[in-house]
């Protein structure tokens, strides 16, 4: 640490009005950062990462303030400035990024005159120049063509172009200081390596400083110098990034970094050192193959062409003028099976095809072509509006995504579980069966009769998983059953899903992005891009021995915290 | 907000029946918003004078006194008399019934066909969709009063016809919001769970879908009796639907339109204040529900 | 921008069917005997019958429907029985008085609605903000011929600024040469400001009323696509990129909010054009819709059909220049077309 910060942020507090009153987002938090420094802000939903930056950026929104504390910036105390100065040091200065970078854009502006905006009110560039001082920032991010470019519109660009587009603006005016709030954060793995080795060059060659918002730790681990992790609103852990993984000293930094899925670990190890009494779990690719569940041939999926249908069709009649385009082949004719007992993971990045695969053999979408035979019968052949009444339908069941959205609100955890024990056929002992349910995926029985809205993202998915469960499945599907998660909730949610089909001697079908969570749950793993298998083979040699070029590409893009076995302090 | 989230502990609202809360959470609405309370109050005052009617007037609405005609507002006659010496606050009372029943009978109509026909096409898309969004399109192509005009010039001149001239008007606006919210709910993860756990389409429909619109139903609903008693008396203006001596409140205001350049204006006033007093409570009570339903979508 | 005219064209087809098949539909739902309806009340047996073959309503349906669309593609809506002409000529008439007065309307609430919706939303929880809602709450909840009435008592009865509520112009005065036929515009256009300012006067009370009308869906559209967009992760960027607040909101907020506000002038004009019909009978405005009522009354239905005929192909056309509008705005339809 240089002997001047840049920014020093200290005894924070900042205080939000809500309906039950004030409450703290932020609790005395102290960060500095030096110039040339790269700081990563690390927590979990609600710890009051985002909102430091923007108090930081005096950004907060109507109901939020800064209660206490100091925000210096090279000397300039942020909290006591003007506004019309904040304006002046915003952008010019201090510049941020954000999630979602589509929508940080303006959807009807082009992007080089959202930059030249930007431009011209720090005075870096008259009414001749703006252009071009427009096109040679989106060239700075490495956007081909840039000229023109700079007339598309933010819909017209990818999320990642997009992104760069929001960097190319935060950075036109050369700030000292570049402050990332989740910069990758539903962007594709590959995507997120590019955009944040952009990050890092362009403020290296610039000697700029950078903070790094993140609640992802090996993101942090893997482009920051330093990290602050910080829990409910308060800073419990500052290190430099390498003592922190290696040895991290507080409690709730070390479960955080075991929680972190990364490279040679095992399930177990991602739960809380004083490990609750787990039955060890037979190693991953050990399991004995039993005969084949699943047999998938062939199957294929193509969309009728897209094309966007005109937005006002609301009052002046719905047709669609001028030709349908080509139809999309979303799964191209992919073959793989599943055995009784085993975990195959369903591996890509958005648009490989793999979520219309696993819908498809979930029976809520037909082929179009190709079968799918599971014990013995060509479910694929019965088409999926007559399947709900198939002998069938109870044997494969699903997990979904998000926990939320896959509860009824207006049911209770009850309710939802006895649903399919309701329909199909059981109605006696509804009850004590959703209490045992309830038991195997350790949600507490008093929790039994809450709404969706009264339980934390953790429970909702048990809930989720108990209902998958309840009819005693063969094969589960889980869609990404743990991305909108946090990292610690995660692990106890993988551990349980483990231990579910160990007891239980179901198969999964796992749907994921991220190869490292696939590997500690599956026992293969099969890779999927522009609707094809590109590899497939058991978990640890695709992982270790990746034989296509594109899944070294994916595994090398996945950031991970060093592989370090964190000892208790 | 998630407080240690390895224990998993329970955070959050204590556990409280969906009612209990939503009750709860009414209280908290109303007592921040005290306009909202004096909608209920004047809601109550309205539906009273509908059930009780002739019994809270203190005239026969209907019984003429040629001695007593164009008497402004006094003691004996507090909103004053009319041309055929008829009470004017006893007509504005009794007339609280038909127009409350014209609302009511409409929006209970085009609940049922407008809301129903709404979420089964964005529930199943496909044909029928096409099919409710081709009629609603066909509807929303007219301007809407212009539109009730025709229907009851054409149908004939009866309350009935002014009901069911309202309903239809009104059925592209609920065919629209139920489609939306069942269109977002379509493919949500709650009802592929319910598909997968072999509930039927219908049931789905019923159970999944649903319970979940109503709230928003509700809100619009309560806007809808306003817009209801609006064009019933709009039309009633024009000559049409209901006629004379029957009181309701658009007629009155009709016939006491030709007395105000000669300076009895209590005649028309009174009942368009009455109008316009119900119209502005249900207005009230929807904006009030919507901030119940829905708090983040205040305006 | 061509492609983008001819797609919306198309798309103004299945309106137009459907228009004119419910039109249809109303001239022949009528209970009774048609033809008597459209006899009038006085005519004898022989009469109706004859108007009976005349319109041929013994005829097929189809047929009839045929005939019906062959007398629309003419411009033939039918006689008016109360003045006794044709139905399309009294409307071509008195299309410029009503269009002069809508339009009035809702030019004066654009201009008022607009910039208190914008205020409101920028400044949430201030007066204006109360205003606002007010505004949005009452304007709604107000019969539109009870405030014509009550303007015209207070401001021609009780105050005597307003001339009598009596037509486009007092009777001693004549109307400007006819060039568009709004009063406003074409006395300006022949320099007589006598007539303009009589004209104004006229038109003012109407006016006001139908603006009062139209005010409350616009400034509530308009405040809540401002506080929409003004939360919109876009609008944080800009903040973030110190643009000046000016910048944000206008450039940035407002024109992005302009996508609802004109998506909902089209439900503005529907409530303009009904509010219109009851404007004009308390004004006694020479309009189309006190000529539909004066029919209405006389049960004379031929110009009732007309009129309403002719007020859905004028709101589809509406609609189409909304859409337009729409597109020129926002590059994403453009290019989905």
């Amino acid at each position: 640490m240089t002997a001047l910060p840049l920014l020093e942020v200290r005894d924070l507090t900042v205080e939000f009005a809500t309906r039950r009153g004030t409450v703290q987002a932020v609790r005395r938090v102290d960060v500095a950062v030096a110039r040339g420094e790269t700081v990563g802000i690390v927590g979990e939903s609600g710890s009051g990462k985002s909102v430091t930056s923007y108090a930081v950026m005096r950004i907060l929104d109507r109901a939020g303030r800064i209660a206490g504390g100091s925000v210096t910036f090279s000397g300039v105390d942020l909290r006591a400035a003007g506004e019309r100065q904040m304006r002046d040091l915003r952008g010019r200065e201090v510049s941020m990024i954000f999630q979602n970078p589509r929508s940080a854009l303006n959807p009807i502006r082009k992007v080089g005159h959202q930059i030249e905006d930007v431009l011209r009110r720090h005075a870096q560039a008259g009414s001749g120049d703006a252009r071009a001082r427009a096109v040679a920032a989106l060239e700075q991010v490495r956007i081909a063509r840039a000229a023109e470019r700079y007339h598309a519109y933010p819909f017209a660009l990818s999320g990642g172009m997009c992104q760069r587009v929001v960097i190319a603006l935060a950075l036109a005016c050369r700030p000292q200081l570049l402050i990332a709030d989740e910069p990758t954060t539903g962007l594709d793995v590959t995507t997120q390596k590019a955009i944040m080795d952009l990050v890092a060059e362009l403020t290296r060659a610039r000697g700029m400083a950078t903070i790094l918002i993140t609640h992802d730790l090996g993101l942090a681990a893997a482009y920051c110098d330093r990290v602050v992790v910080m829990e409910q609103g308060r800073v419990v852990e500052a290190a430099a990034a390498e003592t922190l993984f290696r040895a991290p000293a507080h409690a709730y930094t070390r479960r955080l970094v075991r929680a972190t899925p990364r490279p040679g670990i095992g399930l177990r190890d991602l739960l809380p050192e004083p490990a609750p009494e787990a039955a060890p779990l037979p190693a991953g690719a050990g399991v004995v193959p039993g005969e084949p569940l699943l047999t998938v041939t062939g199957l294929a999926k193509d969309y009728a062409g897209g094309g966007t249908a005109p937005l006002l069709r609301r009052l002046l009649g719905r047709g669609r003028a001028g030709a349908a385009p080509a139809p999309v082949r979303a799964v191209d004719g992919i073959s793989f099976a599943v055995r009784r007992g085993e975990s195959v993971g369903l591996v890509g990045e958005s648009g490989c095809g793999k979520s219309t695969t696993s819908t498809m053999v979930m029976r809520l979408l037909d082929p179009s072509a190709g079968s799918i035979v599971f014990r013995g019968e060509d479910i694929g052949a019965v088409p999926a509006a007559r399947f709900a009444r198939h002998p069938l339908r109870p044997r494969i069941q699903m997990v979904f995504q998000d926990p939320t959205d896959a509860l009824n609100p207006r049911w209770t955890a009850a309710r939802a579980i006895a649903d399919p024990l309701l329909r199909f056929g059981t109605t006696r002992a509804v009850r004590p069966r959703c209490e045992e349910l309830a038991r195997r995926v350790g949600l507490p029985a008093a929790l039994l009769d809450r709404f969706p809205h009264q339980l934390s993202g953790g429970q909702k998915a048990r809930v989720g998983i108990a209902r998958a469960i309840a009819t005693n499945p063969d094969l589960l599907i889980l869609d990404e059953p743990t991305a909108a998660l946090d990292v610690s909730v995660q692990a106890v949610v993988l551990n349980l899903l483990a231990d579910l089909k160990r007891d239980l001697g179901m198969s999964y079908l796992f749907v994921s992005h991220d190869l490292h969570v696939v590997r500690l749950l599956c026992d293969r793993v099969i890779v999927m891009r522009a609707g094809a298998i590109v590899e497939e083979g058991s978990a640890a040699e695709v992982l270790e021995r990746p034989k296509a070029a594109y899944t070294r590409e994916l595994i090398a893009a996945i950031p991970h915290p060093p592989a370090a076995s964190p000892s208790p302090a | 907000m998630s407080a240690g989230p390895l224990l998993d502990p329970a955070p959050g609202p204590r556990p409280q029946s969906g009612l209990g809360a939503t009750l709860a959470h009414a209280r908290y609405v109303v007592s921040g918003n005290p306009v909202t309370a004096l909608a209920f109050g004047l809601l109550l005052l309205l539906v009273l004078c509908a059930v009780l009617g002739p019994a809270l007037a203190p005239y026969d609405p209907l019984a003429s006194d040629t001695a007593a005609a164009l008497n402004p507002p006094s003691l004996a006659h507090p909103f004053g008399t009319d041309q055929l010496g008829r009470d004017i606050l006893s007509r504005v009372v009794a007339a609280a019934r038909l127009d409350l029943a014209i609302a009511v009978f409409s929006v209970a109509l085009v609940f049922a066909v407008g809301g129903l026909a709404g979420l089964a096409a964005g529930y199943f898309g496909g044909w029928t969709d096409r099919v409710v969004g081709r009629i609603a399109d066909t509807i929303m192509a007219f301007p809407l009063f212009v539109l009730a005009m025709g229907i009851v010039a054409a149908l004939g001149n009866t309350v009935t016809n002014i009901v069911l001239a309202t309903a239809i008007i009104n059925v592209p606006l609920y065919a629209r919001l139920a489609r939306a919210e069942a269109a977002v709910r379509r493919n949500a993860g709650f009802v592929l769970a319910a598909r997968l756990t072999g509930n039927s389409e219908i049931r789905i429909l019923l159970t999944g879908i649903l319970p979940n619109i109503l709230p928003l139903m509700m809100v619009q609903m309560s806007l809808t009796m306003g817009y209801a008693i609006l064009n019933a008396a709009g039309l009633s203006f024009i000559g049409l639907g209901v006629r004379p001596p029957t009181p309701e409140w658009g007629i009155m205001v009709a016939e006491g339109a030709g007395f105000i350049v000669s300076g009895e204006w209590w005649i028309a006033l009174f009942p368009g204040l009455a109008l316009m007093i119900a119209v502005f409570c249900f207005n009230l009570i929807g904006d009030g529900l919507r901030d119940i339903v829905d708090p983040q979508r205040r305006t | 921008m061509l492609r983008l005219v001819a797609d919306r064209l198309i798309t103004t087809v299945p309106a137009l069917v459907g228009v004119i098949v419910v039109c249809f539909l109303l001239t022949r739902v009528l209970p009774g005997d048609t033809a008597a309806y459209f006899a009038g009340p006085t005519a004898t047996p022989q009469a109706i019958e004859q108007i009976r073959r005349e319109l041929g309503l013994d005829r097929p349906l189809p047929e009839q429907f045929a005939r019906y669309v062959a007398d629309l593609a003419r411009g033939d809506l039918g006689q008016s029985l109360t003045t006794g002409q044709p139905v399309a000529a009294d409307l071509r008439a008195r299309l410029p008085a009503s269009a002069e007065l809508t339009l009035f309307g809702l030019v004066l609430s654009l201009i008022v609605a607009i910039p208190l919706g914008i205020t409101a939303a920028v400044r949430q929880g201030s007066m204006v903000d109360h205003a606002c809602r007010i505004v949005a709450t009452t304007g709604v909840s107000l019969p539109v011929f009870f405030t014509g009435l009550l303007l015209v008592t207070v401001f021609y009865f009780l105050l005597g600024w307003a001339p009598a509520p009596l037509g486009r112009l007092d009777t001693f005065a004549s109307p400007p040469p006819e060039l568009t036929g709004f009063y406003l515009v074409d006395s300006l256009a022949a320099g007589d400001l006598e007539t303009f300012r009589a004209a104004l006067a006229q038109i003012a009370l109407p006016g006001i009323t139908l603006a009062i009308f139209a005010l409350a869906p616009i400034a509530r559209i308009t405040r809540a696509a401002m506080l929409a967009v003004l939360a919109s992760d876009f609008i944080r960027t800009a903040r973030a990129a110190g643009l000046s607040g000016r910048t944000v909101v206008i450039t940035y907020a407002f024109r992005n909010a302009m996508l609802p506000v004109v998506t909902t002038l089209g439900m503005v004009f529907s409530f303009l054009l009904g509010a219109n019909v009851l404007v004009e009978k308390v004004f006694a405005w020479p309009g189309v819709g006190s000529y539909a009522v004066e029919a209405l009354i006389a049960s004379d239905f031929a110009p009732v059909q007309g009129f309403v005929l002719a007020m859905a192909i004028l709101y589809i056309a509406l609609n189409l220049l909304i859409d337009l509008t729409y597109g020129v705005i926002d590059p994403r339809t453009a290019s989905a077309a």
